[in-house]
């Protein structure tokens, strides 16, 4: 029973993601976004060693080689040791995953929970709004690292705790943002059509409102997964994030890199480099996107 | 207007109580406790009978809602008792280092201010050229860099290049002497943890500034200032870069909010005795008095800082106070 | 040219160091400057007398004096103390080492000006020994033998105890047994010195910047005449390793007190060439794995002497030495010590010998034989570097040789604590016994299953009769003996807690800080009095 006004509804979104051949989308989007084309690239060649380390990485990350403790580079150990012995290279291709692992959980748990709940704010209103307003203020009022610091020391550390703990600050950020963008088109007349219609809410959500605040969604998971990246870093900077002797840039960082810097340079330059260009390729890719997809959205 | 405030006020109500809610139960759920700690930390022999006299002199043996009722009205009429671990008066503590928070939050903001206008409008005049994007790129690098990695480096490249250049190694100092006592000192310290964090958080700045520019110089009145033919440099002066600092200022306002609880790691790096600083030592000693108080600080700045930047909104788009 | 120059520069400041004893007195002693210190924790309270960490120690202790305290021209000997408050030599037990008479001097004034008598003295062992009730005193425990403390003279103090003790003068000269004026416990309470301070000290208190650094300057009234030679000091935090590192390569403090990594004293040296002078010493904590023997198959022994056997502590020493503050293979007495094992009796208990492939043989058999050839293991560690993960990283991977698999938890010390303690949420932990002044006999209580910082969940009827017998031994050979059958019980056929090695102590600092010594413990010979500035 489809109705005149549900098919315009639906016509309307058809013509938005019209197919076109995906390479040339692409050739547009490189000639367009150079920057966002490099980041993409920086983004590839890390989800590539993530997925092919095993192949790639010439040594094990975790295999401690007492012989070899602290050694610059060689044609077997190509960025050196750490203070194990073990291949920093390898360390950090098998680092990759790492990051990634927290990067894209987080951002897509964090944003997926954000877009339910900013939906689900904007389209019911009234009280249920105000309320949930006022506990995403508490979430976006406690500074990140904190929460993030809090979460960490009651779950303990581990990877999917790290996972939690950078999760949860995304959830308000994300919500807020899909929350105006929805509480824009609940305006719309045609939200009040399909309303009259008789449609069900889970229904004018899911496929009315969830559609049309698509693009600063997509614009925010793309930030967090840089910002992810960066927090998990973070974190374990501190001590409170992966575990030893789980390969991670942050931890990497962390301890004896600080104290090695000097006389065992590569121990704390390469995991630096590591996350910088990660995040940096990330947020290249992110702003790309947020450009293409929606030119006048501000920043968050 | 009054009412716009009025209404913006009371809904600050339940933010902060949440808020004490939430950091109040949070800490309780961590394990262990500041006794243990001070007890059996240095791993000395620790008897469980002294643990427990210290947990009854600090209060720890009471009900938790005792424990939260004292927190809650002790914060409603600004008395935030003492510390848990020093025994101090935790207004005493967090003065001290609110000074040099706040130093190091307007230090650092006037560097990305420094930083983000000037790129941010050549970034924008040059829109996609080579200059754009060498900008962008600049400026994206600033957030990418973790700022604790870009801390160790810049001291480790001062005591190199300070050794190579003079003979001797020179670092920052890593004691707080305040600008009032040894104005060079002071800076000598804070200016580096100024500009790294600037730098970082002058990305979000510069790309305000950039989109925020560009779509005023597509507006009307400077299409029409170019068509008479007034030079660029004067229409992005006089008409455009002031037109679109709001969002600007608005940003900067915000970021230096979160500035001024938000320097963990950076004070960790540089050892400056400020909030951050003192808050991963509140949570690791599980402090838990002086952890809330902190909390509900940060909190209070947050949320007053953002009742500002809605209240100047209002005041400037009349529109927003009947939404 | 650089590089050789290195290598020779190690072992010639190492060895300086080590002739600094003599060549002091002979070099004229200067005084005056202000000696810069960081430190790596913060302080709590105060009051020595409930507090525990060299936090507090390092920047308060040179407030204060004790009764008597480790030798400062010799604070590398463990059984070398010498009088401080009390005149001339230390008392010699009488009644059958059943009572011991102080005698106290008479020159001592408080920096407020009060002068110091017999009752001061007993009111701080009063508070430390027997506190009233809701006051706490973290290390009431070390003196259980004590009967009683009081004045016999104005300048006169007479310690009765219960049963005689060869562990009753070390924990007499604990750094942490601070001597307070009795008029202000009396006047301002037993709690007053938690957040004020009035000592007899070589420095006076003259402020406290709250996380970021304490201040003293030199007393002029202080009793040890023609010192303290500093014009003051100031104690810096610094919680950061690398900071701490650094500062002193920019010459913003000149020596830190706890302990540096031996890779940081390479770069250091590197750096700054005969600027720094090194100095070394075995260091009384040692890092142990305790498994938790509420949880199966920990209660069985053979799978704990297995998880020790694995261990190979002799190569284990060579290599973590050069990353990590551990070195030296010891059983459950600090390795300098006469009641010590030597290397003879060491390499007899399980998983001390130096055949390595012999005991990962031996571990696999034991496992296979108790049922457990796959091993898995929940591993607590503690959230610190030194040494904690480092030697985390190294356990993990000797265990993993015996085919047995840990995973790893480090928490935040407080959930470290909890867990260790409390809700002994672990397989294995990491744990360790870390103690001021070195006195086995207190010291290896930690072995047993009784002992309040004893986490293995046990009860060992065996080792706590040996133990009741070595605390009552009375010559040195018969503790030696006793001692030795204490070990073998507790260490190597029960395999109750598994020692991995013990630290070592090496501080780099400034070679114009003359006068201090490194003592085998972070927590001793910090009074700061003999220190000078040769600039």
């Amino acid at each position: 029973m489809v109705t005149t006004s549900e098919a315009r509804v639906e016509a309307a979104f058809e013509e938005l993601a019209v197919e076109r051949p995906l390479l040339s989308k692409v050739k547009e989007f490189a000639r367009k976004q150079p920057l966002g084309t490099f980041g993409a690239v920086i983004v590839l060649v890390m989800v590539f060693s993530a997925l092919f380390a095993d192949f790639i990485a010439p040594h094990d990350p975790i295999n401690n080689s007492y012989e070899h403790i602290l050694e610059s580079y060689s044609s077997t150990y190509l960025l050196g040791t750490d203070q194990f012995g073990r291949d920093i290279l390898s360390r950090i291709i098998y680092g990759a995953r790492t990051a990634l692992l927290v990067g894209f959980t987080a951002a897509i748990i964090g944003s997926v929970t954000g877009l339910v709940l900013g939906v689900a704010s904007a389209f019911f209103g009234g009280r249920f709004d105000l309320l949930f307003q006022r506990v995403m203020d508490v979430f976006m009022a406690f500074p990140l690292i904190i929460l993030a610091l809090a979460v960490v020391s009651i779950f303990g550390t581990g990877i999917q705790n790290v996972i939690i703990a950078i999760t949860i600050p995304f959830i308000p950020r994300c919500a807020r943002v899909v929350r105006s963008s929805a509480l824009a088109i609940r305006e719309i007349p045609y939200i009040d059509a399909a309303r009259a219609n008789g449609f069900s809410n889970a229904r004018i959500i899911l496929r009315h409102m969830v559609p049309n605040v698509m693009a600063p969604f997509l614009i925010m998971i793309t930030a967090f997964v840089g910002q992810a990246i960066l927090l998990e870093a973070s974190l374990s900077y501190l001590g409170l994030g992966v575990q030893e002797p789980v390969p991670a840039w942050g931890l990497m960082l962390q301890g004896g890199a600080e104290e090695y810097a000097e006389s065992a340079p590569w121990v704390a330059i390469w995991p630096g480099v590591a996350v910088s260009l990660a995040v940096f390729g990330f947020n290249l890719f992110g702003d790309s996107v947020r450009d293409t997809l929606d030119p006048k959205l501000r920043s968050q | 207007m009054w009412q716009y405030i009025l209404k913006r006020l009371i809904l600050m109500i339940p933010t902060l109580v949440g808020a004490a809610i939430l950091i109040f139960f949070l800490l309780r759920l961590i394990p262990g406790d500041v006794c243990e700690l001070k007890m059996a930390g240095a791993g000395l022999y620790a008897d469980q009978e002294q643990i427990d006299i210290c947990r009854a002199e600090l209060g720890l043996d009471r009900s938790v809602m005792v424990q939260f009722w004292e927190f809650f009205s002790g914060f409603l009429v600004f008395d935030l008792g003492k510390s848990m671990w020093t025994g101090r008066e935790i207004t005493y503590e967090i003065g001290l280092r609110f000074q040099l928070s706040l130093q190091v939050a307007i230090m650092a903001t006037l560097t990305a201010t420094l930083i983000a206008i000037p790129l941010g409008t050549i970034s924008a005049v040059k829109q996609n050229t080579w200059i754009d994007y060498f900008v962008r790129a600049f400026s994206i690098a600033g957030i990418a860099i973790p700022s604790f990695w870009l801390g160790i480096m810049i001291i480790l490249g001062l005591l190199i290049t300070t050794q190579a250049w003079f003979g001797t190694p020179w670092m920052p100092p890593i004691e707080y002497v305040s600008p009032l006592e040894d104005f060079w000192g002071n800076m000598s310290q804070l200016i580096w943890p100024a500009v790294a964090t600037g730098y970082r958080y002058s990305a979000v700045a510069t790309r305000m500034t950039r989109s925020a520019l560009l779509e005023v110089l597509r507006e009307d009145y400077i299409r029409t200032a170019r068509a008479k033919g007034l030079m660029d440099k004067l229409i992005i002066n006089r008409h455009a870069l002031k037109n679109s600092m709001l969002p600007v200022v608005t940003v900067i306002g915000i970021e230096f909010a979160f500035l001024m609880g938000g320097l963990v790691v950076t004070e960790q790096v540089f050892n400056l005795n400020g909030l951050g600083k003192l808050f991963v030592e509140s949570v690791t000693s599980q402090d838990f008095s002086m952890t809330q108080a902190l909390v509900m600080v940060v909190v209070c700045v947050f949320i007053f800082t953002n009742f500002l930047v809605d209240i100047v909104y209002a005041w400037l788009d009349p529109r927003i106070r009947y939404a | 040219m650089k590089f050789p120059r290195l290598k020779f520069a190690l072992p010639l400041a190492a060895g300086l160091a080590l002739s600094f004893g003599m060549a002091d007195s002979a070099h004229a002693v200067k005084s005056g400057g202000v000696l810069n210190f960081v430190v790596g924790s913060k302080i709590p309270s105060y009051d020595g007398h409930i507090e525990g960490t060299f936090g507090m120690i390092h920047p308060i202790r040179p407030f204060y004096s004790t009764l008597i305290r480790v030798n400062p021209d010799n604070p590398a000997s463990p059984t070398d103390f010498v009088c401080d408050l009390c005149e001339g030599d230390l008392p010699k037990g009488e009644d059958g080492f059943k009572k011991y008479v102080f005698k106290i001097r008479q020159d001592v004034k408080f920096h407020d000006g009060t002068p110091l008598t017999a009752d001061d003295i007993v009111a701080t062992f009063k508070k430390i020994i027997f506190p009233p009730k809701g006051i706490a005193s973290a290390r009431k425990a070390f003196f259980k033998m004590v009967d009683s403390v009081e004045a016999t003279g104005k300048y006169e103090v007479t310690f009765k105890l219960k049963f005689p003790s060869g562990s009753f003068i070390p924990s007499v000269a604990m750094p942490f047994n601070f001597v307070y004026a009795k008029k202000d416990l009396d006047s301002h309470g037993y709690t007053w010195h938690k957040t004020n301070i009035n000592g007899s000290g070589a420095f006076s208190f003259v402020q406290h910047q709250p996380g970021s650094f304490v201040e003293g300057k030199k007393y002029a009234g202080y009793h040890h005449k023609g010192k303290p030679y500093l014009d003051g000091f100031k104690a810096i935090s610094a919680p950061k390793m690398a900071l701490r590192l650094q500062a002193i390569r920019g010459d913003r403090a000149a020596i830190e007190f706890r302990g540096f990594p031996p890779k940081a004293r390479d770069d250091l040296v590197k750096a700054l060439g005969d600027k720094i002078t090194v100095q070394e010493s075995d260091w009384n904590c040692i890092l142990i794995a305790t498994p938790n023997q509420k949880r199966k198959p920990f209660d069985d022994a053979r799978v704990r002497r297995a998880l020790s056997l694995a261990l190979d502590r002799w190569g284990g020493s060579k290599y973590l030495s050069k990353i990590a503050i551990v070195k030296t293979v010891g059983g459950v007495v600090f390795p300098n010590h006469p009641l010590a094992a030597t290397k003879e009796e060491l390499v007899k208990i399980p998983g001390f010998g130096t055949d390595v492939a012999a005991n990962r043989k031996e571990a696999m058999r034991l496992l296979k034989e108790a049922g457990h050839p796959n091993l898995k293991i929940d591993f607590n560690n503690r959230g610190v570097d030194q040494p904690y993960k480092v030697v985390g990283t190294w356990l993990i991977d000797q265990w993993k040789q015996i085919g047995v698999e840990a995973e790893q938890h480090v928490n935040p010390s407080p959930v470290f604590y909890d867990k260790l303690r409390k809700s002994h949420d672990f397989d294995v932990s990491i744990d360790f016994n870390c103690q001021s002044v070195v006195n086995p006999i207190a010291d290896v209580t930690k072995y047993l299953g009784s002992a309040g910082n004893n986490y293995g969940q046990y009860e060992d009827a065996k080792l706590e009769e040996i133990y009741s017998r070595l605390l009552r031994a009375g010559t040195e050979a018969e503790q030696r003996t006793i001692m030795r059958e204490y070990e073998q019980r507790a260490i190597g056929e029960m395999a109750h807690l598994i020692p991995t090695l013990w630290w070592y102590k090496i501080n780099p600092h400034r070679s114009y800080v003359k006068g201090w010594k490194i003592a085998p413990s972070h927590y001793l010979n910090q009074h700061l009095d003999n220190i000078w500035l040769d600039k």
